[in-house]
């Protein structure tokens, strides 16, 4: 069995983020890192193999600009056997939808039985790639999971909704995005840091994968950002630095003064 | 079918209050709307009932594969949905599979975490806090239906509501791809226990806590304060605490006059279950931490070190 996990390159969460007023569309010049939520998948794919299952290789696949390959090299460092960048500047700027074809059609070349996401985008807030990803491949889907467990060809799992857990299983091959409750992530060694510049890591462009041009890039984005604007106002809280060790005296002449206590 | 069309989910006989919401929004928008409902066994007069919330007309699908998960949801909803101007979904674990997955069918733009819709130029337009809700983006979508999924309770459900709709039920066919995955089985909160929506203070753990042997440390400044505990979802998931002590979306909503948040980053769908608390207090050692971004209070600190001496204090205070 091989497995695919699709990695996100996000602004890391200490840069400060903003919108290209210009492009209108997310500034990525600074620091970034792999999106928190698809290391947990990443490392829910290495404890699969821990725990026994027979997985041949596991491929970490993303779309991005060129500098998304350090996420990549960051995967592999973290135990992805290889990685894919699918890059490609006719790709720039492509939707929710074009993205989730590029991702794929790129997916779809790699052999996978499993194929796992983040259940969600740190830069974005939106969890929906698992299942537009999913009905791509039409593969069965679970989303959001916290509890999986491989039984023969059967994911078993556990995910939350709003009436509490379901317990769903599929046969593989599946599309499954992870809780960031699944796993806690390894932190890489040195050795699989310099490891990692010896893993392949391939790089495709839209031809590459026979991609129907007019479905891709900002210019064939079927959501559109029409306007960027500030929020509403709102008031400015109050902010305690704990250096002195004296927020707690703080906090409570804080409540007291509300009356809170 | 012109207009706009209004997925409506439910679970259990209960028709998701994301979904109410969001056609009370759509009725206000000045077109003709149509709600759509998914199911097996769908009784017409409750399906009708959602014209008192703002549909003007009600699809049925009815067939014994939708039971519930979201792939043939999308196989028996795509039809209708490549037809509209635009599809709209409310909050929810499913219903954003729903939308997702049409989404990837119709080759369609899709907007998230909306919390307002407008018409403008002849087509729907979506704005959405991002960033952390530091910045308003407003989308509208080209080729095609567009794709509207809400944030959790942005649009508040319309009271006292009552009238009925027509019914049509619409053919269902649903391929067996999308019947691969089984829904098995279900954990349900169990009852009894502190209903924490009825708490005026409430001290919330999040992951930062570190582990389930320091949730005792929150326990103790609930306890001091007179309230109660709550927990994130990353720490629910986790098994830490159980499932009837989670504020968030796929949690409860609450609105206690002091929140304190430990060890909890503050995400969107946290923050949609507690942002009406009258005071929030945000324990966090981040100072980039999102939940800084509209607590009230932000304390940039080790929560492990902070909370003893603080329930020590309002003990002493009180005593
Ligand atoms: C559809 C959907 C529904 C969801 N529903 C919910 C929901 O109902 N409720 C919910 O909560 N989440 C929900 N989530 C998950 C949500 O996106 C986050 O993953 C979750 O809220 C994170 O929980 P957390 O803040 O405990 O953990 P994290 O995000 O990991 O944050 C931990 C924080 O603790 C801080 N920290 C670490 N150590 C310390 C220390 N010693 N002292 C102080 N601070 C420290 C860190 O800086 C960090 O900010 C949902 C997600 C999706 C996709």
């Amino acid at each position: 069995m091989n497995i695919a996990v699709c990695v996100k390159e996000v602004p890391s969460a200490t840069s400060q983020r903003r919108l290209d007023p210009g492009t209108k569309r997310l500034d990525r010049s600074g620091d970034s890192e792999p999106n928190p939520f698809d290391v947990h998948a990443l490392e829910e794919a290495i404890q699969i193999r821990e725990r026994g299952a027979d997985v041949g290789e596991i491929v970490a696949v993303c779309m991005g600009p060129g500098s998304a390959q350090r996420v990549l090299t960051k995967a592999l460092a973290l135990g992805a056997d290889r990685a894919v960048l699918v890059t490609d500047a006719a790709l720039a700027g492509s939707d929710i939808a074009g993205t989730a074809y590029v991702l794929a059609a790129a997916v779809g070349k790699q052999d996978a039985d499993l194929v796992l996401l983040g259940q969600q985008a740190a830069d974005a807030d939106c969890y929906v790639m698992a299942a537009a990803v999913a009905d791509h491949l039409r593969r069965p889907l679970v989303t959001q999971v916290a509890e999986l467990r491989l039984d023969g060809g059967t994911v078993k799992a556990k995910r939350q909704a709003e009436h509490g857990y379901d317990l769903i299983e599929a046969p593989l091959p599946a599309v499954i995005s992870v809780s960031d409750a699944i796993n806690t992530p390894r932190l890489p060694s040195i050795k699989a840091i310099m490891g990692a510049k010896k893993k392949p890591l391939e790089t495709v462009s839209a031809a590459d994968l026979e991609l129907d041009a007019a479905r891709v890039g900002g210019d064939n984005a079927r959501s559109v950002v029409r306007e960027i604007s500030p929020p509403p106002a709102k008031s400015e809280g109050l902010r305690i630095e704990d250096a002195g060790g004296d927020s707690a005296e703080k906090v409570v002449a804080f409540l007291s003064e509300k009356g809170l206590i | 079918m012109a207009g706009l069309l209004v997925y409506v989910h439910h679970d259990d006989g209960e028709f998701s209050p994301q979904g109410l919401g969001l056609l009370a929004k759509a009725a206000g928008l000045g077109g003709e709307v149509t709600a759509f409902v998914a199911g097996s066994g769908i009784d017409d007069g409750w399906a009708g009932s959602l014209g008192g919330h703002g549909a003007a007309k009600v699809l049925v699908a009815d067939d014994a594969a939708l039971g519930g998960l979201s792939q043939p949801i999308v196989d028996a909803l795509a039809p209708t949905a490549a037809e509209a101007d635009a599809v709209l979904f409310g909050a929810g674990v499913v219903s954003a599979d729903v939308a997702a997955g049409l989404a990837a069918r119709l080759g369609a733009g899709i907007a998230c975490e909306t919390t307002d819709i407008a018409m403008a130029d002849g087509g729907v337009v979506a704005t959405r806090p991002a960033l952390d809700d530091t910045v308003m983006v407003e989308s509208g979508f080209s080729g095609g239906p567009g794709i509207v999924l809400a944030r959790a309770n942005a649009f508040p459900v319309r009271e006292g509501a009552s009238g009925t709709a027509p019914v049509e039920r619409v053919p269902v066919s649903v391929d067996d791809w999308s019947q691969r995955a089984s829904l098995t089985g279900r954990e349900t909160a169990e009852g009894g226990g502190v209903d924490i929506t009825e708490a005026d203070i409430l001290v919330s753990v999040g992951r930062g806590m570190g582990g389930p042997e320091n949730v005792q440390l929150v326990e103790a400044l609930a306890k001091a304060l007179g309230g109660e505990v709550a927990a994130t979802r990353a720490v629910v998931d986790a098994g830490w605490v159980p499932y009837s002590m989670q504020v968030g979306q796929t949690g409860k909503t609450v609105s206690p006059k002091l929140y304190i948040a430990c060890g909890v980053s503050g995400a969107i769908q946290h923050k949609v279950g507690m942002a009406s608390a009258g005071t929030i207090i945000a324990i966090n050692k981040d100072g980039n931490a999102p939940i800084f971004e509209f607590a009230d209070v932000g304390v940039v600190g080790d929560a492990l070190a902070i909370l003893p001496k603080l329930t020590e204090l309002v003990a002493a205070r009180k005593g």
